[in-house]
């Protein structure tokens, strides 16, 4: 049964990530600037030679043949050559996604013990007066937007990763923070309280393990944040990652590579999600 | 925590106000250039300085957050709203409908829409009044920024819906929309006003990114989304450090707005 | 003879802690680019040109400081057959990196591969002033003969572009002439050059060139992290310098920062004069009425755009050569005089009307128009705005557009959906025949009104007649002339408004040696050969 179930997962998957490269080919084709180079503005290129830059887009025109080819390329393993940068997309991408990884395993890791240390002082002792510091804190950080914390860190001179960690870290305090504190009002924890066992003890054998599959969906939602933060991360850090990628791309017009790009974040996204969501549905029914 | 609320509350309104009189507080025009002026520390005719091109600083804080602090808002509600009607129907009808709503959600999350903004300034006319600038801005952004808070929403309709007191409206008969009304959205209020409130400072920002492309707010109209890219030359901000002034008023009225409107962020 | 012996051994000692304190160490400073491609015959962009400077040998070297040329592979040549022809006697006992040797051929090698109209070699399209096949003799290992299809106008400087490559070898991107060799690469990161041990060069004691060991390029887009960088003594150089970051760093460490004058780069604005751009008759008028584009220019405050743009580190703009260009400058030009009043008597002349703070022209159409430039380049912006505000009391309304830079492209030269634009020049070349295709009416980077079937109006028409005069003859006065009426023309018609003429400003670390940055690019690392970094050793003495 479960077969069935991650067969239609994965075909419904792969369709979504096939209609999300063709689209994503469709918005660059027609948008203004497709086709054009910045080599044109060079004063010494003879006439030919101008004809020739702009004759080489003429591959790209077609955006369903133009699609056409760069699946059947994919199903060979290869993803195509870069029009900006002059490299095997397969290439570029084998060199930047490490980078990126790391940046955002960092930064994800670094989040999560910063939100959890900020929640659970309020957890275990109970007392509202913990949580003003740490409520302060994440409203605040919660307020700006992952570019703009980048920007703050490079001019404190911090590591980017770190920006991450700070756009993880609100988030996953209030979360758990909400969550452990309805998880401390349910019965069978009052009930514990009363017969006097320690808040450590309750926290670490009555509450954690109710809260822990929520929390865990939390960290798959975590991850698509973590990726969407980057971006804006590495273009303002310089770190040389699939953001900074996607971004130069996409001012380049460089068709190839987008479609590339494009395929790899829908299918980042919709695994991330497809699992969060898989990981929330068996729970869902025990409010 | 009452002083605090109504301390909170203060600033709040104190800030619209002062926004809403940006007329009559600004020192100078928002506009005028002091060429002669340029970079210039806090002084009595410029409490907070000029900036590189002698615009009084503390005049475009002010017209600025008239700007920001109205469009945004609008933009988020915006967003919002097409978020919970989206997600709503996810989270609501279940089944083969979710499943394709979901999968319309992440395909929205995951294209380049840079280029649909830039086809956009393709087709709008090159002169276009402020105001119009500033209306198309965040009428895009709204339109763009559904798709992360619909998430939410879905989960949070479909926690909700089977939840204990709904089981029991149900079997008390309610059905439908009777169902949907009254039981289901009152309690999406406070996922609603979580993602209502993360959406407004990163719709300030997002207005600034725009300008790369053309849209935006066009000059000489100040918002915070420009003032903050300004933040982007750190060898000044280092040695004038009153530019972080649109930095903190950002923190604090988002901070206050966060601990006056709480909101129960799910998969926030 | 004893005490002789002391002498020349105390001098040999002295002279060998010289080459010790000069010899060695690896060179830090960033490109803000990544190189697009290593062909030497095909790079187009900073990144490119910087490696092809520091590894490529070539025949003739435009000395950056002087502007004179010097022989450099080639150690004398011959103009023939008023500039068609070029006679070359090379270097001997030169080799490549590997250690082949290098002789006539290779050059040789390198005409006909550059020359191919298949390959659009940019360098290529600059001898190319006419089609027709190139004819390259070698007579012996030393001597050739290039003759050309057509006089070919400033020749010997274009030879500083054309990177010699190994005729016989398989690798031919591998084999270097330069004072370096690239030795690693690693995409989005940096490339590392090292030290040509091959390097025919020797300097006036008869040590072998480079003194550096080696030479690492980060790949740095951020010019705001390069300076942190700088700042920590991380880089060695910074070149292109932002008039901000100059500033702050002048503050802090005066000796490091050098403004070497005006640069061969200028900003300026011109209006869409395109007949058949979808703009309205009424604009189209005035675009192209002279009055008008003069009495904006007029309007215009140069030296408050040099001022506050530019904090003082550019001059205000005349024409299109800048005071840099020594040779072509136009002496006489000065630039359109910062004059309001005269500006509205110019428009009232052409029919124009102040009413209530709004300018009009004669229909009772208000003038309000916009400006297009380069999201993301703040002096440009920048410059935008102080122009809105300097026609705002005109009565004319700006609207300032940044877009990106297709988006842009696309608007000034496919679909001419544009008003007026503000952009810059980048000129490499000091010899305004590189500018051909700017100045000819027919060409496509004539950007006011490009490509035209025939000239549209009489002084465009003597526009062309003069640029085909300068090309037709080799005497330097007589081009120079030519070249001379075109600027009074474009001063007097200012299809182009030129703004300012930018500043060449760069910071080099002390911990460099013999650096004497110039106005002309590269700015920093011209005579990189000579370049060396000051050893711990002998700081610490």
């Amino acid at each position: 049964m479960w077969i069935h179930r991650a067969a239609r997962h994965t075909a419904t998957i792969l369709i979504t990530v096939l209609l999300g490269g063709l689209l994503g080919a469709t918005l660059l084709r027609f948008a203004p600037g497709f086709g054009v180079d910045e080599q044109e503005l060079d004063t010494r290129l003879s006439g030919a030679t101008i004809q020739a830059l702009r004759d080489s887009h003429a591959a790209e025109r077609n955006v369903l043949v133009f699609y056409a080819r760069y699946l059947s390329g994919l199903l060979r393993g290869d993803l195509g050559v870069s029009r900006s940068l002059q490299r095997p997309i397969s290439e570029l991408l084998s060199q930047r996604i490490p980078v990126t990884l790391r940046l955002v395993a960092f930064g994800l890791l670094a989040g999560w013990l910063l939100g959890l240390a900020l929640a659970l002082p309020g957890a275990i002792s109970g007392k509202p007066a913990h949580d003003i510091l740490p409520g302060f804190l994440s409203g605040a950080l919660l307020s700006l937007p992952s570019a703009l914390v980048a920007v703050l860190f490079v001019l404190i001179g911090g590591p980017g990763p770190l920006a991450i960690a700070l756009v993880i870290a609100p988030k996953v305090y209030r979360y758990s923070r909400n969550l452990l504190a309805q998880t401390s009002a349910m019965p069978h924890v009052l009930a514990a309280r009363a017969k006097g066992l320690s808040r450590l003890r309750i926290l670490l054998w009555h509450v954690l393990p109710i809260a822990a599959p929520q929390i865990i969906a939390l960290a798959g939602v975590s991850v698509s944040i973590a990726f969407g933060a980057s971006i804006p991360i590495e273009v303002i850090c310089d770190f040389p990652g699939i953001g900074q990628l996607a971004w130069q791309a996409a001012l380049a017009r460089d068709m190839p590579l987008l479609v590339n790009l494009t395929v790899l974040v829908t299918v980042v996204t919709l695994v991330a999600n497809s699992a969060s969501d898989l990981a929330v549905s068996p729970s869902s029914g025990r409010q | 925590m009452k002083t605090l609320r109504q301390f909170v509350w203060g600033i709040l309104i104190l800030v619209f106000a002062a926004s809403l009189m940006a007329g009559l507080l600004a020192p100078a025009p928002y506009g005028q250039q002091f060429r002669d002026s340029t970079n210039a520390g806090p002084s009595r005719r410029f409490p907070l300085g000029t900036d590189e091109l002698g615009r009084d600083r503390l005049s475009r804080l002010l017209y600025g957050s008239r700007v920001s602090l109205l469009l945004a808002p609008a933009a988020a509600l915006l967003s919002t709203f097409i978020a919970a009607l989206i997600g709503g129907l996810a989270g609501y009808l279940g089944g083969w409908w979710e499943r394709l709503i979901m999968r319309f959600i992440d395909l929205s999350l995951s294209l380049p829409w840079l280029f649909l903004l830039l086809t956009v300034r393709a087709l709008l006319p090159l002169n276009v009044s402020p105001v119009a600038s500033v209306s198309i801005t965040f009428a895009l952004l709204g339109l763009l920024g559904w798709a992360g808070p619909a998430r939410v929403v879905r989960s949070g309709v479909r926690s909700l819906t089977s939840s204990g007191f709904v089981l029991q409206a149900r079997a008390c008969g309610c059905r439908g929309s009777r169902l949907l009304v009254m039981q289901v959205l009152p309690n999406l209020k406070p996922i609603l006003q979580a993602q209502f409130w993360i959406s407004v400072p990163v719709f300030i920002l997002a207005e600034a990114n725009l300008g790369l492309l053309g849209l935006g707010v066009s000059e000489p109209l100040p918002s915070w989304g420009n003032l903050l890219r300004g933040l982007e030359n750190y060898g000044a901000v280092r040695s004038n450090p009153w530019t972080l002034a649109p930095v903190l008023l950002l923190v604090i009225v988002m901070g206050s707005l966060h601990l006056v409107f709480p909101g129960e962020d799910y998969y926030s | 003879m004893t005490r002789r012996c002391s002498v020349l051994a105390l001098a040999a000692y002295l002279l060998s802690w010289r080459a010790f304190a000069q010899q060695g160490g690896e060179l830090h400073f960033c490109l803000h680019s990544e190189p697009k491609t290593f062909n030497p015959q095909l790079v187009t962009e900073e990144g490119g040109e910087t490696i092809r400077y520091l590894t490529g040998g070539v025949l003739i070297r435009v000395n950056r400081s002087t502007q004179e040329l010097q022989p450099e592979l080639a150690v004398s040549w011959k103009i023939l057959a008023g500039g068609r022809k070029i006679e070359f006697a090379l270097r001997q006992g030169v080799s490549f990196s590997d250690g082949t040797p290098f002789s006539a051929e290779d050059v040789a090698y390198t005409m006909r591969a550059l020359m191919d109209t298949d390959l659009h070699s940019p360098t290529g399209d600059s001898f190319r002033s006419s089609a027709g096949p190139l004819d390259v003799k070698t007579s012996g290992p030393y001597h050739l003969t290039i003759t050309f299809p057509a006089p070919v106008p400033g020749m010997e400087r274009l030879f500083d572009q054309v990177a010699i490559l190994s005729a016989h070898s398989q690798r031919k991107e591998s084999l270097f002439l330069g004072p370096f060799c690239m030795a690693e690469y690693k995409a989005g990161s940096y490339v590392l050059l090292r030290r040509n041990p091959h390097y025919w060069k020797r300097d006036d004691a008869g040590r072998q060139l480079p003194y550096l060991d080696s030479i690492r390029l980060d790949i740095q887009k951020n010019r705001d992290l390069e300076m942190l960088r700088f700042r920590r003594g991380q880089l060695h150089l910074i070149n292109n310098l932002d008039p901000e970051l100059f500033d702050q760093l002048a503050a802090e460490a005066p000796s490091s920062v050098h403004d070497a004058g005006a640069s061969l780069d200028s900003e300026l604005l011109w209006f869409n004069q395109v007949p058949s751009s979808p703009l309205p008759a009424y604009k189209k008028a005035w675009f192209r009425s002279q009055g008008f584009r003069r009495a904006i220019s007029g309007a215009i405050n140069r030296e408050d755009l040099c001022r506050v743009v530019y904090r003082g580190h550019a001059s205000p703009a005349a024409g299109p050569v800048s005071p840099a260009n020594q040779f072509w400058f136009r002496a006489g030009l000065k630039q359109h005089a910062f004059d309001p009043q005269g500006a509205l008597g110019r428009l009232e002349q052409e029919g124009f009307r102040l009413d209530g703070g709004v300018l009009r022209d004669r229909d009772g159409h208000p003038v309000e128009f916009s400006v297009i430039t380069n999201a993301g380049n703040k002096p440009r912006e920048r410059m935008a705005v102080m122009i809105q505000q300097d026609l705002g009391k005109l009565g004319v309304r700006l609207n300032v557009v940044t877009l990106d830079f297709p988006s842009l492209i696309d608007r000034i030269s496919r679909s001419y959906d544009y008003e007026a634009c503000l952009l810059g020049f980048v000129n490499d070349d000091m010899d305004p025949n590189a500018q051909m295709n700017v100045w000819l009416s027919s060409a496509s980077n004539h950007q006011w009104n490009p490509e035209q079937k025939s000239p549209e109006t009489e002084w465009e028409a003597q526009i062309d007649r003069l640029m085909r005069a300068q090309a037709s003859v080799s005497d330097p006065r007589k081009r120079k002339a030519s070249f001379d009426k075109v600027q009074d023309i474009i001063w007097d018609e200012a299809p182009f408004l030129y703004l300012v003429y930018k500043n060449s400003l760069s910071a080099v670390s002390a911990m460099v040696q013999n650096a004497r940055p110039t106005g002309l690019r590269p700015q920093t690392y011209w005579n990189a050969e000579r370049l060396s970094l000051v050893s711990e050793v002998a700081r610490s003495r």
